[in-house]
């Protein structure tokens, strides 16, 4: 009974609509301006979103990076490498005795002039283990890694990334097979890894010159303590693997560095998790932010459909009264106009998703920004749209309810 | 015609008086919307403050020099590269261009610092004297160094605020106090006030200063005897930042020996060109704040065209009887455009207070630096005066363009 | 002569219909007379008026008000020409709702640009000559019919028009109003000397007038003069 009576109020509906269309489509008009920009909103920031999560996986699979240092709580500080605490042992210790540990990387960097034929370009000369292609999941584009046969022997090789290729070698050149200088020696390029991109942070992660660890510390570096590393870089099997290996990790440096009970950790341990989640919680909360405002929008567009359902019931009073005269109870008065209300607001909100998917696609295209609509997104826009609709009815359509018959039927 | 407009401005408030419910509505939308634009670029304004505060602690016109790869183009992570600048290149830069206030140069490298048990890897920055003029540093206590600490490559350093909280505990006096750079024991003469972040981000105030020529007889060794990491200079005014790049490019080249085909094999960059890549983010985004923001007041203004509309209907016979009684089209728009004003006008000055609430809330409660400038509150003003007139323009020429006698007849 | 039609025609088109309200009506009408148009429903009559008034213009002919050929004056123009020289009634009255009398008999001054001041005093007095004195401030809703009726005459004469169209004005009223308001139609002509012409489908009220126009079909079927014409100039104010 009820069914058929909505189904009739909503068939009502769209006559009234249709008799005053200008204003009906204003309104429209409203919610889906208010719509499209949420939606867009929404594609652009999960856009944005993805294209960060990418970049923090670009850092490695699952990776843990323990760096010297005393612990600051809760600072991002430029320099936490202090002391130095952090040797080629620990990271082998590490690794034969935390099984959930896949591979280990240890590393030293230093910025330095590296010359190719009449080019020449500075950049971060990287020593590091075999290992370390695998934890920080760099892809070969052509020729090979060093093996731990080269590290053990010291040799001058070199693996270079994009941007260096970019810079000091010649379109057409192949680098493999190809001599760098660095310090005065020359090193053979055996290999070229495929290209990574921006860090989260920003930095060309493709700017850099992988070569043996052991040839670093003793011909090009030069350490001042033998087998003490920057920083060491671990793997694990499964992601959720990271967080109990930290807690291993964390005891048996302190049993190796032999600090007591009460002395804080020589050592910062930070995990690929925590980089999401500095980089993941900045972008979201700005994504959120500009939501927020874009709803604003919305609020907005609700009040305008509030105003012109007002409008309407003061036309209709008569009409009200009729109705309530010929046995309209309450409560179908109320339907009517909500009915009104959020066919109002539905049709913006649907005409609102189309185009903000439209809008989405455009900047994409044009501006060339990464934007994702999810299925959630609409979703969400889509109900979004009919609670206002609702709320901003529910004023109006009471009022409406609560006319006084006689009242209403004598109204001028 | 001021009587008209006088009594026109009196009709539309009253006929909003009217419908107050309606006009409050209506008024309500542009609040919002105008207390969000005001809210936002509130919010975009501190954050431009905020970074133009940041580069303006790198000093007063400052000119950068860096040594860079002939292949180097734009701002890349791996500049200074090949040695090219030298001590020399700033003493000639300064006799040569009478531009030039001061140059001073610099060159950096982390190092260990301990001071008794205590130990920290901090940047070490061998300066001349000309360098922390440029730059502006100041100081907390003690002073800075010398000619004669140059002259001498005396052991002395000055520490920053960072360096200060690491190596020496809370009350502990650091001026007198000795550390140990490289092993080598140096004297504390000055402790520099605190500059905060750099433009880029980073903690300017982890830094040790040294005579350049300490650092560079005793501390980092050198290849070059003479070659420097960066040279510094400064200019009087502002508009004389580009000249003095230009004299710089020309002498260096000249002092470098090269060819006209040959490309700088340095890099010349000024406090403004650092100034304008950070503020242009902030700018960026402001700007998308503000486009946001600004929607909720296109729907606001979309919700004054409805209403009026309704109003154009709702007086379709009054409009037929002040046609008939010798009203021009004109008078008819002005009527309604001055409606449309009224509200949008009302509602602006309304959001305007409620902007400035809601961005010293912001302030106050998540900490954002915003700040609201007069002219902020101008252009919502105008903003709002202009969005009723454009959506009032619609129903107001509607409103004009009825026949009278079609009006007079309309029930 | 204030008024001279020649070989009026207005010709309107309602889809493929043609309409054709008015085929070549000739009427003058000189200064100070007091004439009823009278006419069945259909017959034309609206239109004339409308053309009278200078709401519409004539598709094709000649209609002069005051020596002043009205066809192919701008809009703008007929509306400086309605606020200075005619004034209107209406059968509804036509009131500007929740404004004060004196406000709503100061419409056509304020639209002229007339100080604030001199449109009081003048809305003022013309509430008086209709006998509204005293009830200025009362809006439409406070008076009876026939007050109403009062306010709009007011309206219609305060800005000293040389002409008063008069559209069924007594239509809405009860007769002893309906006696009122012609009562003062006749003095405003008699006193005055203003033109006024009034239509109106009762014989009663036509019998106020001093001469009689019947239309038909588009055209005067009958035009005579049933009372002497008053030879008094007209004031205007």
């Amino acid at each position: 009974m009820m069914g058929w009576f909505v189904l009739k109020s909503f068939g009502g509906a769209l006559i009234t609509l249709n008799r005053n269309r200008m204003r009906a489509g204003i309104s429209i008009l409203g919610i889906m301006i208010s719509v499209t920009a949420v939606v867009l909103v929404a594609s652009v920031g999960a856009g944005g979103q993805r294209e960060i999560e990418r970049q923090v996986a670009t850092m490695g699979n699952h990776a843990i990076v323990v760096m010297p240092g005393f612990q600051h709580v809760g600072a991002v500080r430029t320099s936490q490498a202090s002391a130095v605490t952090l040797t080629i042992r620990d990271a082998s210790e590490i690794y034969s005795r935390v099984p959930a540990i896949r591979e280990v990387c240890w590393g030293r960097r230093d910025p330095m002039q590296v010359i190719h034929g009449h080019l020449n370009w500075h950049l971060p000369v990287v020593g590091v283990n075999p290992g370390c292609f695998a934890v920080r999941g760099w892809e070969l584009a052509d020729g090979e890694y060093f093996s731990q046969v080269e590290m053990d022997k010291g040799s001058a090789v070199a693996v270079i990334g994009q941007t260096v290729v970019e810079r000091l070698f010649d379109e057409g050149e192949n680098p493999v097979g190809s001599t760098l200088i660095i310090k005065r020696i020359p090193f053979l390029v055996i290999g070229v890894l495929q290209a990574k991109g921006a860090a989260p942070a920003g930095s060309d992660q493709d700017d850099i010159v992988f070569i043996p660890f052991s040839t670093a510390q003793r011909k090009v570096h030069g350490a001042k303590f033998i087998g003490s590393v920057e920083a060491i870089s671990l793997s694990t099997f499964e992601r959720d693997d990271i967080l109990p290996s930290v807690d291993r990790i964390r005891q048996i440096l302190r049993e190796r560095h032999r600090l007591r009970d009460d002395q804080p950790d020589d050592f910062n341990i930070r995990t690929q998790l925590d980089l999401a989640s500095t980089y993941e919680g900045a972008s979201q909360t700005l994504g959120k932010f500009l939501l927020v405002i874009a709803s604003i929008s919305l609020l907005v567009g609700g009040i305008g459909i509030m105003n012109i359902l007002l409008v309407s019931v003061t036309e209709r009073t008569r009409e009200i009264g009729v109705r309530m005269a010929v046995g309209a109870k309450r409560g179908h008065i109320m339907v009517q106009f909500l009915i009104e209300a959020m066919t109002i607001s539905l049709v913006g909100g649907c005409l609102g998703i189309v185009f903000g998917v439209l809008g989405a696609r455009v900047m994409t295209v044009i501006a060339g920004w990464p934007t994702i609509i999810s299925s959630d997104t609409v979703a969400a826009a889509f109900v979004f749209s009919l609670a206002v609709g609702l709320f901003f009815g529910l004023y109006p359509a009471n009022k409406a309810a609560r006319l006084n018959p006689i009242d209403a039927l004598r109204y001028e | 015609m001021p009587a008209f407009i006088l009594l026109t401005v009196w009709t539309a408030v009253r006929i909003l008086g009217r419908n107050r419910l309606r006009a409050g509505l209506t008024m309500l939308g542009i609040v919002i919307g105008v207390g969000a634009v005001i809210a936002m670029v509130s919010i975009g304004e501190g954050a431009k403050a905020a970074v133009a505060q940041r580069v303006a602690t790198m000093g007063t016109n400052v000119i950068m020099v860096l040594p860079g790869s002939m292949t180097s183009s734009g701002v890349r992570g791996g500049h200074g590269g090949a040695v090219t600048l030298t001590m020399s290149d700033g003493i000639d830069l300064k006799k040569r261009i009478p531009l030039l206030r001061d140059t001073g140069w610099g060159k950096r490298d982390v190092m260990q610092i301990v001071n008794g048990n205590k130990n920290w890897n901090g940047t070490v920055n061998g300066v001349s004297p000309g360098y922390l003029t440029i730059r502006d540093w100041s100081f907390t206590s003690g002073g800075p160094f010398t000619q004669q600490d140059m002259d001498t490559a005396a052991c002395v350093a000055l520490l920053g605020q960072t360096i200060v909280e690491n190596l020496f505990d809370a009350g502990e006096e650091p001026v007198g106090a000795v550390i140990r750079i490289k092993n080598m024991p140096f004297r504390v003469i000055g402790v520099l006030a605190p500059k905060g972040q750099s433009a880029q981000g980073s903690d300017q105030d982890d830094i040790i200063f040294i005579p350049f020529t300490t650092a560079e007889r005793k501390v980092f060794g050198t290849q070059f005897l003479g070659s420097v990491g960066a040279l510094f200079a400064s200019t009087e005014r502002t508009d004389d930042l580009a000249p003095a790049v230009e004299q710089i490019r020309e002498v260096l080249r000249q002092r470098h020996r090269l060819q006209p085909d040959q490309d700088d094999d340095f890099i010349i960059r000024t406090q403004v060109d650092i100034g304008k890549v950070q503020e242009g983010t902030s700018e960026t985004m402001t700007v998308m704040l503000f486009t946001i923001a600004s929607i909720s007041l296109l729907v606001g203004g979309i919700g004054i065209m409805n209403i009026l509309l309704v109003s154009v209907t709702e007086r379709t016979r009054e409009i037929g009887v002040r046609m008939a009684v010798g009203a021009k089209r004109g008078h008819i728009m002005v009527q309604f455009l001055i409606e449309a004003m009224t509200i949008s006008l009302v509602g602006g000055c309304l959001g305007i207070v409620f902007g400035v609430l809601g961005a010293r809330v912001m302030t106050v409660i998540a900490g954002w630096p915003t700040i609201i400038s007069s002219d902020t509150v101008a252009a919502a003003f105008v903003f709002s005066l202009a969005v009723g007139l454009f959506f009032g323009l619609y129903p107001a020429n509607k409103a004009a363009r009825l026949n009278p006698i079609d009006a007079l007849r309309y029930e | 002569m204030l008024i001279e039609c020649q070989d009026l025609w207005k010709i309107y088109r309602l889809g493929d219909v043609e309409v054709q309200a008015l085929r070549g009506l000739n009427l003058s009408i000189e200064q100070g007379e007091f004439v009823a148009i009278m006419g069945a429903s259909g017959s034309g009559k609206s239109t004339l008026m409308n053309i009278l008034g200078c709401l519409d213009q004539p598709t094709r002919g000649r209609y002069s008000l005051n020596g002043i050929d009205v066809a192919g004056l701008r809009s703008d123009q007929l509306a400086e020409i309605r606020n200075r020289q005619i004034g209107f009634v209406f059968q509804s009255f036509n009131l500007i709702p929740r404004t004060s009398a004196l406000e709503n008999a100061q419409l056509p001054l304020f639209y002229r640009g007339v100080s604030l001041r001199e449109q009081r005093a003048m809305a003022t007095s013309a509430l008086s000559r209709v006998g509204l004195q005293g009830r200025e401030g009362h809006y439409p809703t406070q008076l009876s019919g026939g007050q109403q009726q009062r306010v709009a005459i007011a309206r219609a004469l305060v800005a000293g028009p040389s002409l008063l169209l008069a559209d069924e004005p007594t239509g809405n009223l009860d007769t002893e109003s309906s006696r009122e308001i012609m009562a003062i139609l006749d003095a405003l002509n008699k006193e005055q000397g203003m033109t006024v012409i009034l239509v109106t489908h009762e014989t009663d009220i036509a019998a106020y007038a001093k001469r009689e126009v019947v239309i038909k079909d588009g055209r005067v079927q009958s035009d005579r003069q049933t009372q002497p014409v008053a030879r008094l100039s007209p004031s205007g104010a």
